[in-house]
């Protein structure tokens, strides 16, 4: 993924540049805050190791081909994303100066792409929220293919955006997308696998390396309590405020068939669709998502949080029994 | 030879060529990363349908390699990172863009031809005058020059330290994939079962390691920031061969808007 120099334009490099060292600037304060300078060293020995790892093939189970590390995720859960991020730096102008592999200009976008995106994002997105209540195998498992995936695609994604934004090439923004985006998908799983495999060897042979390995204590900025207010109050306003402004228009499929026959409502026949109807008439409270007998916007607004309502309590309905029956499994096991 | 091999030889060479002592070789760091930075950045400033113009530019990479005694075959070698991709994104223009410029005896060249060359073109160039950088000056003094340029210690000491850490390690993970493919003849790369472990065990002497090489550090006075030997300060020849190239490229640049 690493940008070469002539694929990005000198605006869409500096800009770049300057949004790479706004991250550069905010982490190196970050890391001199933390004041513990026996990170310093771990960090470029971490850099080398990396470096040395990426030169690795590693076998993919059931096809022929082979993969390598990147290594984002993976020093973003041992050294935090600071420091993970400045250590991406070094590697990243290394290999530009040393391999040819990205150019000097493109090193803003290479650091946005690859170790913005896998330090950050894959940390404060992916990583600390999955191990904020403690760490498992399944949890590194399940962070580290998801954090690779997640900043992989957005990775992907900005290299065609960067591309487009230079004007260098007459290939159309979604041939490029859909042929980036695949490939990257495909890349970031194989290293989330690697990750996931080193990660919890780490885990069980010295756990303290792992950042996040610690159980947050009761003073987290949001509580339960506070989360399934936020969550309530975006409910409210999506399905209340937002639903008034619903398109009145056919959906897609009204669409189709309104193409098809020459009305939206396709007339069902035969007793048993009218006495469906009639049951349906009878215990629907809120018909075509309004009052019995009201065309009014208040019925539209109400609709939406029931709907909402109604769902959130069927997940979470769904999800106790999926505990109960996890649970009553493990007894019997 | 190893994927391992191949990095370490390719190290230890640019060392070597980074250590000789040549008129290129012995210009300050500061004036020549400034020189490749402003190369690069006219470089690719250049619109997709100026190829006469990024032609031109090719005058630096030639004097360079001819009068810095630099090897051009170790420099068309380093393409091979960068223009696969750079010619996947170019190879796509003579499709899409079709406008036809000039016919030579029937056969009509495009836009999306010129456009094409015009990539491939910048690609190399700009991978030439990385290359020149460094053939021409080591890792420290880079670093060195970063430092005139105010980058935080913090950057310029990671940069050191992993590149000082690079050979160390490749050469270790050269001997683990040694140890391993004798124990898994005929297997091409590292089987899935063995992943967490060969790397793990890797990263773990990683992290023993830089915990030695901190206390030696601070046995040795360490404070967050290197100290070089002797201050290089900017002569007379170092700002010469700055105005000098920047007069050049700022030539080509502003010729391009007359014409």
């Amino acid at each position: 993924m690493h940008m070469a120099d002539a694929l990005v334009s000198a605006a869409v490099g500096a800009t770049m540049y300057v949004a790479s060292t706004a991250a550069t600037i905010y982490s190196v304060k970050k890391v001199r805050l933390e004041n513990n300078p026996k990170k310093i060293p771990v960090m470029g020995v971490m850099g080398a190791f990396v470096f040395a790892t990426q030169m690795i093939n590693f076998t993919i189970p059931g096809t022929g081909a082979s993969g390598h590390l990147c290594g984002g995720m993976l020093l973003t859960a041992l050294l935090g994303p600071y420091a993970a991020f400045l250590t991406m730096i070094a590697i990243l102008l290394i290999q530009c100066l040393m391999f040819a592999d990205g150019g000097l200009l493109a090193l803003g976008c290479n650091v946005w792409n690859m170790a913005f995106y896998g330090c950050f994002i894959g940390y404060f997105l992916v990583w600390k929220p999955m191990m904020k209540q403690g760490m498992s195998k399944r949890k590194i498992a399940a962070g580290s293919i998801l954090g690779c995936v997640l900043t992989l695609q957005l990775g992907a994604f900005s290299v065609s955006i960067e591309t487009l934004l230079s004007g260098i090439t007459s290939l159309p923004f979604g041939v490029f997308v859909g042929t980036m985006q695949p490939i990257h998908l495909a890349i970031g799983f194989v290293e989330g696998l690697i990750t996931t495999a080193v990660l919890i060897f780490v885990y069980e042979s010295r756990p303290e390396l792992l950042a996040c390995n610690e159980k947050t204590e009761a003073k987290n900025r949001f509580s339960l309590k506070k989360t399934l207010a936020i969550l309530g109050v975006f409910v409210v306003l999506i399905g209340g405020a937002f639903s008034l402004g619903a398109s009145s228009y056919p959906d897609g499929l009204e669409w189709s068939i309104e193409r098809l026959t020459g009305s939206a409502d396709v007339e069902a026949e035969g007793s048993v669709h009218e006495t469906a109807a009639k049951v349906q008439e009878k215990t629907a409270v809120l018909p075509d998502y309004a009052f019995k007998d009201s065309e009014s916007a208040i019925g539209t607004s109400f609709s939406g949080i029931v709907g909402s309502g109604i769902v959130v309590i069927v997940c979470i309905g769904a999800c106790y029994l999926f505990n109960f029956f996890r649970k009553q499994s493990r007894k019997k096991a | 030879m190893s994927k391992v091999g191949s990095a370490v030889k390719e190290i230890y060479h640019m060392d070597e060529i980074a250590a000789r002592d040549t008129w290129l070789n012995r210009l300050h760091p500061l004036a020549k990363l400034l020189v490749t930075i402003f190369y690069i950045a006219v470089t690719v400033s250049f619109s997709r349908y100026q190829m006469a113009e990024i032609l031109l530019m090719a005058v630096y990479p030639a004097v360079l390699f001819i009068v810095g005694e630099v090897s051009f075959s170790d420099g068309i070698r380093r393409m091979k990172a960068v223009l696969p991709f750079v010619c996947f994104v170019g190879i796509f223009n003579p499709f899409f863009d079709r406008q036809p410029v000039v016919a030579i005896k029937g056969f009509v060249i495009t836009t999306g031809m010129i456009s094409m060359i015009t990539l491939i073109v910048k690609g190399i160039l700009c991978v030439f005058a990385s290359y020149l950088l460094i053939a021409s000056t080591d890792i420290e003094s880079i670093c060195y020059a970063l430092r005139m340029l105010h980058i935080p210690a913090v950057i310029v000491t990671q940069i050191l330290l992993t590149y000082r850490y690079i050979s160390l390690l490749l050469a270790e993970a050269g001997r683990s994939m040694d140890a391993y493919s004798l124990r898994a003849p005929g297997e091409k790369g590292v089987h899935f079962k063995a992943w967490g472990s060969l790397v793990g065990g890797l990263l773990l002497r990683c992290m023993d390691r830089a915990t030695t090489l901190y206390e030696s550090m601070t046995l040795r006075g360490y404070d967050g920031e290197f100290y070089y030997g002797r201050k290089r300060t900017l002569r007379g020849k170092d700002v010469s061969y700055l105005l000098v190239w920047i007069g050049i490229f700022a030539m080509i640049k502003l010729s391009a808007h007359v014409l």
